[in-house]
Formats: structure tokens, sequence, C-alpha cells
């Protein structure tokens, strides 16, 4: 029987605020460049990640795509990620351009700004949607044609979006709440839409990679191609869809952990048996009907065991922090000023809000470790005192506007 | 007049009201002619207090700092330790020993030593709070000269309306016993002495702690601190101030609490909480599920022109202690035209008269008072010029005078006491 792999992974780094205090609100208009050593500093982490992860990920896919024509996957890359790699690593970008040329490496569209707009202020969300579009078509040469929302956060509504918007498919968890007696591993048409189609990450064969892959107290560990290419092989339905961040390989599981070993060889593992193939995303939509319209009137992502937003907008800081900053949008359009309005989207990352989670503060554990603040309050402070910086900016805008 | 004064921190290494009150306090005791052997726990350049006095150092370890690179001397104030929050039993307490405890033990010691070693006769022995009163007993019995413990704080009001450290009661307990006189910074310390420890009250006297005109100045607005509060100001908005640690004997989340009630009524409010310490995060949480952060800045620790600036800038000063056996911060905000806000615990308004004043807990009337004095110029106004009126007929030298008075009659009654025990004694050999 045939069987297809879908392999997307996720690129994005955030502009991270510098160490930004209630003196240099009003003070000083730079959120984004820290001091070199800091921990903070956007540059040398992208430079960090890039050589344990992006580059040699790069490396060995370049080299795969080469290697066997059967091999595919899909990408996508936000802007602020783009924007770091122009800045500091052109180079970067340079070997994900040429992931693209082979042809088979499709580019998934999402929210430039890797914000959670779409719940705050639709209009936002488009343009970002769009500068997103724009940004992958100046460097890449393509045009979006599958769409992932930040966080891989879904709902009906966003389903209804994506097929008036003409996307051929859209990601999703295939969290079993919603999947009920379901099986992620087909096509899904969301409900009330007609074009669109809805692919689901299969978030236990994801997640052996992502997350158990070097944990020792796995009963499975270690988790050799052989192994992983049975468990696939065994999986039903027609698609397997791994829906991975880029950063597993190399970042998240370090290089003597094997990962990288363990991704040159699967390919080959993979297309050894027939009727064993490699689809994009958007091919995988148009491979076969829908075998069911799925509901899903409440929003899912792909983060926690909560499959929820409580990691984003769980606490009351997070809740106020983005009051504020969408509360901003109609002042800050107001100025034309395209520094006010590109910081002002630069702070609607939702990586900001994430750094002031409280979940598992005290475990120290997964959110802990992506954070680069002291604490949640930490972060918090030092986006408030930020925030406070644009209001400002704001206002001198706007006194200035009334001189002239 | 010798004095031998045992003390915990100074400026510049001070963590806060302690060691300005110490250095302030000697100083005009220096003026009218004292002479001071000022001992500090630590070892540290003290040139502007090596001018009137001699301060010896107990030891050789460094004033203590804190993360942001402030110093904190030895954690004169800490409940709990001041990097961690933790029990002093932490690992930046025993850098000093077996925590803080144990390190006025060491001080002890070593005043001890120093004492017996120098044959030191001093006219009159002070020590500043628990931290030195164990010193302050041990020099007592080795030079026989009369002690006097001078309460700044007690472990009742460090620990916020809690009990506080039993240990910690009794060295208090202990040294108060000893003293042949105990000064209270206020008549509010000098009840708590007397019903929490037991006390007669006629061996308390209340001694205020004072300011200096001198000392401040006023700074230009020029600068580019609080850019975006003086922003708000020329829209309107009134800015509300408190200075202090974020501890629980502070009260502020009673502040932020009526914080929220005020904005409610009057939307143009700024509160600005300038400090560290151990309840930071809660109060930021607390201003969260109000709904207020926005409205409340969080500075962290300020000094030097940032610290009087923001009193420049601020339209009110609320103090909102639990418990606040002195509290110098609204002395000196009156110097920078702010209206004073104070809770009823607080020793200050005992010398302050033009100032509101509620009860800590609440929160109501406080944000009554501040919606009040936001809306109104003339009740702004009238607070400002009394207060700073009586903020002008402050001064230390007042302070000394009444200190050498008390030390007169200490030293009085205690040749007294020593001819009649010593007649006692010659009778019963008889």
């Amino acid at each position: 029987m045939a069987k297809s792999i879908q392999l997307y992974l996720h690129v994005h780094q955030p502009w991270r605020i510098r160490e930004y205090t209630a003196f240099d609100t009003g003070a000083d208009h730079n959120y984004f460049t820290a001091a070199p050593h800091s921990g903070t500093n956007n540059a040398s982490i992208l430079r960090k990640v890039a050589n344990k992860s992006y580059l040699p990920t790069n490396r060995i896919l370049l080299e795969l795509l080469k290697k066997y024509p059967d091999f595919k996957l899909s990408i996508s890359i936000t802007g602020t990620f783009i924007e770091q790699c122009e800045q500091y690593m052109p180079e970067l970008l340079d070997s994900f351009r040429e992931l693209v040329q082979t042809g088979r490496v499709e580019v998934i569209g999402e929210t430039y700004y890797h914000s959670l707009a779409f719940f705050y202020n639709r209009a936002e969300f488009d343009r970002q949607v769009a500068l997103h579009a724009e940004k992958i078509q100046e460097i890449f040469g393509v045009t979006p044609t599958a769409f992932r929302n930040t966080e891989l956060a879904y709902n009906n509504d966003l389903g209804k979006w994506a097929d008036i918007h003409g996307y051929k498919a859209v990601l999703a968890e295939g969290w079993d709440k919603v999947l009920g007696w379901r099986s992620p591993n087909y096509v899904y048409q969301p409900t009330n839409s007609s074009t669109t189609r809805l692919l689901l990450k299969n978030y236990k064969l994801s997640d052996d990679v992502a997350f158990r892959f070097s944990n020792r107290g796995w009963s499975e560990y270690p988790l050799t191609v052989d192994k992983y290419v049975k468990w696939l092989d065994e999986a039903d339905g027609d698609l397997v869809n791994l829906f991975i961040d880029y950063e597993t390989f190399g970042e998240h599981q370090w290089a003597d952990t094997g990962i990288f070993d363990f991704l040159k060889a699967l390919p080959k593992a993979w297309l050894d048996k027939k009727g064993h193939k490699f689809m994009t995303i958007t091919e995988a939509a148009e491979s076969a009907e829908p075998a069911d319209a799925l509901d899903v009137p409440y929003t899912t992502t792909w983060a926690d065991s909560e499959r929820d937003l409580s990691a984003w907008l769980g606490n009351r800081m997070q809740q106020e922090a983005s009051h504020y900053i969408y509360s901003l949008a109609p002042s800050v359009m107001a100025t034309g000023d395209i520094n006010i309005i590109g910081d002002w989207r630069r702070l609607t990352t939702s990586d900001h809000v994430y750094y002031m989670s409280t979940k598992y503060w005290n475990d120290g554990d997964v959110h802990a470790y992506f954070s680069p603040y002291k604490s949640p309050y930490d972060a918090f402070l030092v986006y408030m005192n930020v925030l406070r910086d644009l209001r400002y900016r704001i206002i001198e805008n706007r006194q200035q506007n009334q001189q002239h | 007049m010798k004095l031998l004064m045992l003390g915990w921190e100074l400026p510049p290494h001070n963590s806060g009201g302690l060691g300005v009150a110490c250095f302030q306090m000697a100083k005009a005791l220096a003026d009218e002619g004292a002479d001071i052997d000022f001992v500090l726990p630590y070892k540290a350049d003290h040139s502007e207090a090596d001018k009137f006095m001699n301060v010896i150092s107990a030891s050789d370890v460094p004033p203590a700092v804190d993360e942001n690179g402030n110093y904190i001397a030895m954690g004169a104030y800490s409940g709990n330790c001041i990097w961690c929050g933790g029990d002093r039993k932490c690992r930046h307490a025993r850098a000093y020993g077996k925590g803080f405890v144990a390190a006025t033990h060491q001080y002890a010691d070593k005043v001890e030593n120093m004492v017996r070693h120098d044959n030191m006769q001093p006219s009159i022995i002070h020590a500043h709070d628990w931290l030195t009163m164990e010193a302050g007993v041990r020099a007592k019995s080795v030079t026989g000269s009369p002690l006097v413990v001078h309460v700044h704080a007690t472990e009742f009001d460090r620990a916020g309306g809690h009990s506080g450290n039993p240990l910690i009661h009794d060295i208090e307990y202990f040294g108060m016993q000893a003293a042949d006189r105990i000064f209270a910074v206020s008549q509010i310390t000098k009840d708590i002495i007397v019903s929490n420890y037991g006390i007669p009250a006629d061996k308390i006297e209340v001694v205020h702690n004072s300011i200096d005109p001198n000392e401040l100045s006023h700074v230009s607005l020029e600068t580019d601190n609080y850019l975006y509060i003086k922003k708000m100001q020329q829209l309107g908005y009134k800015i509300v101030v408190n200075i202090g640690r974020l501890t629980v004997q502070k009260g502020l989340s009673y502040l932020v609490e009526a914080a929220a009630l005020a904005i409610s009524k009057n939307p143009k409010l700024i509160f600005v909480i300038s400090g560290s310490g151990e309840l930071r995060d809660q109060l930021i949480e607390l201003a969260a599920d109000l709904g207020i952060s926005d409205r409340v800045i969080f500075t962290g620790f300020i000094r030097g022109i940032r610290f009087r600036e923001l009193y420049e800038i601020a339209d009110m000063f609320v103090m909102p202690s639990i418990s606040e056996p002195f509290g110098l911060t609204p002395l000196e905000a009156a110097y920078y035209d702010t209206a004073i806000l104070l809770s009823k615990t607080c020793g200050v308004g005992e010398v302050l008269n033009n100032v509101l004043r509620f009860d800590y807990w609440d929160t109501r009337k406080l944000a009554d008072q501040i919606v009040g004095v936001s809306l109104s110029p003339a009740l702004h106004l009238s607070l400002v010029e009394g207060v700073k009126a009586e903020y002008l007929n402050c001064n230390w030298g007042d302070v000394a005078r009444k200190l050498l008075g008390q030390y007169n009659r200490v030293i009085a009654n205690h040749k007294r006491s020593r001819r009649s025990g010593h007649k006692k004694e010659v009778k019963s050999r008889g």
C-alpha cells in the first residue's frame, strides 16, 4: 500500500528584547540590539543556533535531496528569522535558498512576525500574512499555498479563513480530543470549507524524534532508524505527518545524541520499501479526497500536554501584555511611522509572552530553557517598559504632527 | 564625652535607612563635641564619616553587594536573605559565617576583644538595633561603662505583622534588659517594646530621627530619567511614588490594591514603586491580576540622582507600611514639594502633621485620599506647603542635644548605682 511521509520543519527566531529598564523608557528606542555578551543578544544567539543546528541540518538536507530524487520536505521560515539572517548571517539564508531551489522543498505560509494576531486583530493578521508571503516571494521566488498559524494554533475560524484565502492546506495538531476515534494519518477538511484541506500532525511519531530521541529514561531508547521506520510503516492510513521544530536537529537534540545520523539515514531506510514516498504538504493535500470534515470549535496548538494557548495566555501578566500591545494598534498605525509600526510588530511575536509563562516555572523545564530572562517577571517588566516607550513615541509623533 | 557607637552599616554601603540615621546622628553628636568610635562589621572606605569620627572595622570582610552591584552592607534588615529571599542559612549568608545571627556573634567577639585589648573606657556605649546588641552587652561587661540600646526596628516590625524569628527576639530582649536605657525611634516603637518585650515604659526614651535640610538638593529635570513619566505628567497624569524595600513590612500590596481602586475613579494616575526585595514578583502579579500593570512602574533599586529625581517628579508620596518604626523617606519627600500619605503605623507621622493618614489595610480610604489629592490642586498645595514648613524645622542638632542630655542622665545614674552598690557591698561585709 502506498504511504507517504510529510516532513515539515519550522524555523523561527524572535527579536528578543534586551534588558530594557524603566530608565530606558522614553530615553532609548533601541529594543532589540543588546550588548555583545548579553544573554539577549540576537546576533550571537542566531550564530550559536546556526552553528549547532541550521547549518549542519541544511548541509545534510541538501545532500539528501541530491542523493534521493524522491526525498521531499516542507519548511516554514518566519519573517523575523529572515530579517536576522539578512542582518547577521546572509550565508545562512543562502543555505535555505539552496534547499528551496531543488524544487522539492515547499515553503509554508504563516505570519511574518510569528504572532497570535489571529486571535486579537484579524486585519493585522491579514497584513502579517501578506508581508510574509511577499518576503518569501522576494527571498525564495515562491508563493505559499499551504498555511500554518503560529504554534499550530487552529480552530474552525482559521480553517474558514484559509479556505477563503485560497490555501490548499492548513496545518494543525492531530489532537485526540479533536479527532476522537479518527486517525491523524488522512487528509481532512475543515468544517464549512470547500477547497482547503487539513493536515494533522502525528504527534506521537513527531515527538518520538523531537522530544524523546535522547531520553534515556524512555523505554524505547535508543531510537534506531530501523525501529522508527517500522513504526512509520505500521501506522494506519496513507499519510504520516511529521511536524517538527527545525532546532530539534542539533539544538534541542544535540549532535552527540546521534540525531544527525538519524536524519541522514531516514530517507533511504524509508524509500527502500516499495510504495513508500515523501510528499510536500500541498502535494499531500491534493493526493486524496478528505476522509472527513473536522470540527474544531476551540483553539488547539502543538504546545505542552494541554495543546492550548496556556503557555502564551495562561497567566494575567501574559493577558495584560497581549491586551496592551494589541490595544495600541490603532494609534501605532495612525503614526504612519514605519519604525514605530515595525517595532510594534516585532513586539507581537508570541515568544515575548511565552517568556512570561509561569507554567512549570518552578520546575525550570522547557519554558525556562527557552527564556533569555532571569524570570517570567523580569520578562514582563522588560516588555512593559518597552510598551510604554512605544506609547511615548506615539505621543511624540502626534505632538510633532500637531505642530506642523 | 567619649562614645563607643556600635553600628551595622554606614553610607555609602548601606542597605537602607539604618545606615543613614546612624551617620547623621553621629555627625550631629560630633558637632556637639562628642568623641566617637564607630565600629562596623565590615571593612570599607568611609572618607565622609572619617571626617568627624573614628570608624573602626571589626573584620576584613568587604560590604556585601547584591546582584545589581548595589551595596547592601551586611544585610542589616534581612529577616530573609536579600539575594535569594531564603532564610539566613543560604549560601550568601554563609559567606559571612554561619548566617546573620552568627555574624552578630562574630561581631560581638571582635568588639569584646577590641575593647579589652585597647583597654577602652568609653563614657557610654550606644548600640544600634539587635545586630549589635550582644556586642554592646559584652562591651559593657568588660568596660563597666553604661549601655544604651537604640531600637530602630524590632523583629515584630521586620516580620510585618507576623512574629518573626524567636532567636532574634531573644537577642533583642536580652539587649533591652541589659541596657541602662533604651532609645526608641517613635512612640509606636516604644509601645511595641513595652507590650511585646515587657520593658517598663520609663526605661524607654522616644528619640525621633530627623533630617538635615542641607543634605538634600533639587535636581534639574533636564535629565534623561523618567522621560515617559514626565511626558504623561504633561498630559495631566499625577504621579504616586513609593521608595523602599519590597518586603512584607512595607505594605505595598495595599498600595497596589488602592491603586486599582483609585484608577477606577481617576484614570490619570501612574504609580511608581521603587526598590528591590523578595515581594517584587508578587506585587507584579498583583498589579497584573488587577489589570493595572500599565500604570504601575517598577524601577528596581535606585540611588543618587535617579533617587532624588523620583522625589522631584512625584506628586504624592505614599508610605503604606504595616509597621514602620520611623521612616525617613517621607521626610525626604517633603523637601521635594510632595504631598505625603502615611499609614497610621508609620513613626514619622509623629513628627509630621500636614499629611494624610490611613490604616494600612484600608485600601478604600487610601484610594479616596489619592483621588482627592490628584483632583484638588488646593488640597495638594496646602499639604505640600504645610509639610515643607515642618520639614524646615527638622534638624539633627536638636536630636544630638537630646541624646547628650540622655547620656548625661544615664552616666549619672550609672555612677550613683555603682557607688550605692559599692556601699552595700561594704556594709554587707561589715
